[in-house]
C-alpha cells in the first residue's frame, strides 16, 4: 500500500492529475548509447561468421577429388599473419592510451602503425589467396574451397574496411583534433578491431590449425 | 557544477572503459601465449594423436576469445548497466547453436547421399518398374 502511494504521487502533475509518462526525460549526454549500438552490430556480424563458420563445418571436408588443407596451407604463413593481427591489436590498444592522455600526435602515430600492421595482414592474405589461385585451387574447385575463401575472404573484407575507417579517422583527427565525437568514433573502432582479432582466432584455429590435423 | 555532474556520469555511462597500459600487456603477453602454443603442438605433432591436439587447440582458441574479451574489449557485467554482457550472453546461444546445430544435422549428408546397403533394398531402382 505504501509503495503504492509513492508511485501515485511520482506521477501526478501540478493539478493532480495523474500522469501516464516520466514527469521529466531522463537526460543522456550525447553519444551515450553509441557504444551499446556499435556492440549490438558487432554481435549480429558474429552471427553473421557464425554462419559461415557452420557452412564450413559442413562443407570443409568435400575435396571433390581436389586439394585438401594439407596440401594448400603454408603453416609459417598463417602463424606470420596472425602475429601482424596480433601486433595491431596492441599497438591499437597503445593509440587508445594515448588518445586518452589527450596526445594527438602518439595517437596518430600508433594509429599509423596499426594501419601498416593491418595492411600487412592483407597483403599475406592476397599473397595466399593469389598463390592458391595460381596452383588451381579456385573457389569453384570444391565445396572446401567455396567455404574457405567466403570464410577468410569476409574476414579480409571486414579488415580491409576497417583500414579505410582507420584513415578516415586519421584525416578527422588531423583537422579537427580529439574532439568527443572523434574520441567516441575511435573507441567504436576499437571494438571493430579487437573483434575482427576475435574473429581470426576462430579461423586459424578451426580453419588451418584443425584443418592440418585432418 | 551541472556541467561537472554529466562529464561524470558521461563517463561512467561509457560501456567500454579504455583499460591501463599494464592490462593491454598482460592481455598481449597472453594472447601471444595462447596463441604460440596451438602452432607449435599442431607444427610439431608433439602430442602425437590429431583428436588430442584439436581438442586442446580447441581449448586455447576458448581461453584466447576470453582473454581478449576481458583485456581488449573490455567486457564486464557492469558497462551500459549489463546490457552488453546480455547481448553477448544471447549471441553466444545464438551461435552455439547455429554451429553444432549444422554440424549435427549435416553429420551424416554424405553418408545418406551415397547408395550403399541397407537403403539399396528399397530404392533399388533397377527393380523399379
Amino acid at each position: 500500500m505504501a509503495s503504492a502511494s509513492i508511485v501515485d504521487t511520482a506521477f501526478l502533475d501540478a493539478e493532480g492529475r495523474p500522469l501516464f509518462h516520466l514527469p521529466h526525460e531522463p537526460h543522456r549526454p550525447e553519444g551515450s548509447s553509441t557504444m551499446l549500438g556499435f556492440w549490438l552490430y558487432l554481435m549480429s556480424d558474429c552471427l553473421i561468421f557464425a554462419c559461415l563458420f557452420a557452412t564450413y563445418a559442413v562443407l570443409g571436408s568435400s575435396y571433390a577429388a581436389g586439394p585438401g588443407p594439407k596440401d594448400l596451407f603454408d603453416l609459417p604463413l598463417v602463424a606470420l599473419n596472425t602475429a601482424m593481427l596480433l601486433f595491431s591489436s596492441i599497438t591499437y590498444g597503445f593509440a587508445m592510451l594515448a588518445m586518452e592522455k589527450n596526445r594527438n600526435a602518439a595517437t596518430q602515430g600508433w594509429l599509423a602503425v596499426t594501419g601498416l600492421f593491418g595492411l600487412t595482414f592483407l597483403g599475406i592474405e592476397l599473397y595466399e589467396f593469389h598463390h592458391l589461385i595460381v596452383e588451381g585451387a579456385t573457389p569453384m574447385r570444391s565445396g572446401f574451397l567455396s567455404a574457405f575463401f567466403t570464410l577468410v575472404g569476409t574476414h579480409g573484407l571486414h579488415v580491409t574496411f576497417g583500414l579505410i575507417w582507420l584513415v578516415t579517422l586519421m584525416v578527422q583527427v588531423a583537422k579537427k583534433g580529439l574532439i568527443p565525437a572523434n574520441q567516441r568514433r575511435l573507441m567504436c573502432l576499437s571494438m571493430f578491431w579487437h573483434f575482427l582479432d576475435v574473429i581470426w582466432i576462430g579461423v586459424f584455429t578451426f580453419v588451418y590449425l584443425m584443418g592440418m590435423l585432418r | 557544477m551541472s556541467a561537472e555532474d554529466h562529464s561524470a556520469h558521461g563517463h561512467a555511462g561509457e560501456t567500454h572503459g579504455h583499460g591501463s597500459m599494464g592490462s593491454y600487456m598482460i592481455g598481449f603477453g597472453l594472447s601471444v601465449f595462447l596463441t604460440a602454443i596451438p602452432f607449435w603442438l599442431v607444427m610439431s605433432g608433439v602430442l602425437g594423436s590429431p583428436e588430442l591436439t584439436a581438442m586442446a587447440i580447441l581449448a586455447f582458441a576458448f581461453v584466447q576469445i576470453v582473454v581478449h574479451m576481458i583485456f581488449f574489449l573490455h567486457m564486464n557485467t557492469r558497462s551500459q548497466g549489463g546490457w552488453t554482457m546480455m547481448a553477448l550472453i544471447f549471441t553466444v546461444v545464438l551461435v552455439v547453436i547455429t554451429l553444432s546445430g549444422s554440424m549435427w544435422v549435416m553429420y551424416h549428408l554424405n553418408h545418406n547421399m551415397m547408395p550403399h546397403g541397407d537403403t539399396q533394398a528399397i530404392h533399388d531402382m533397377s527393380r523399379m518398374p
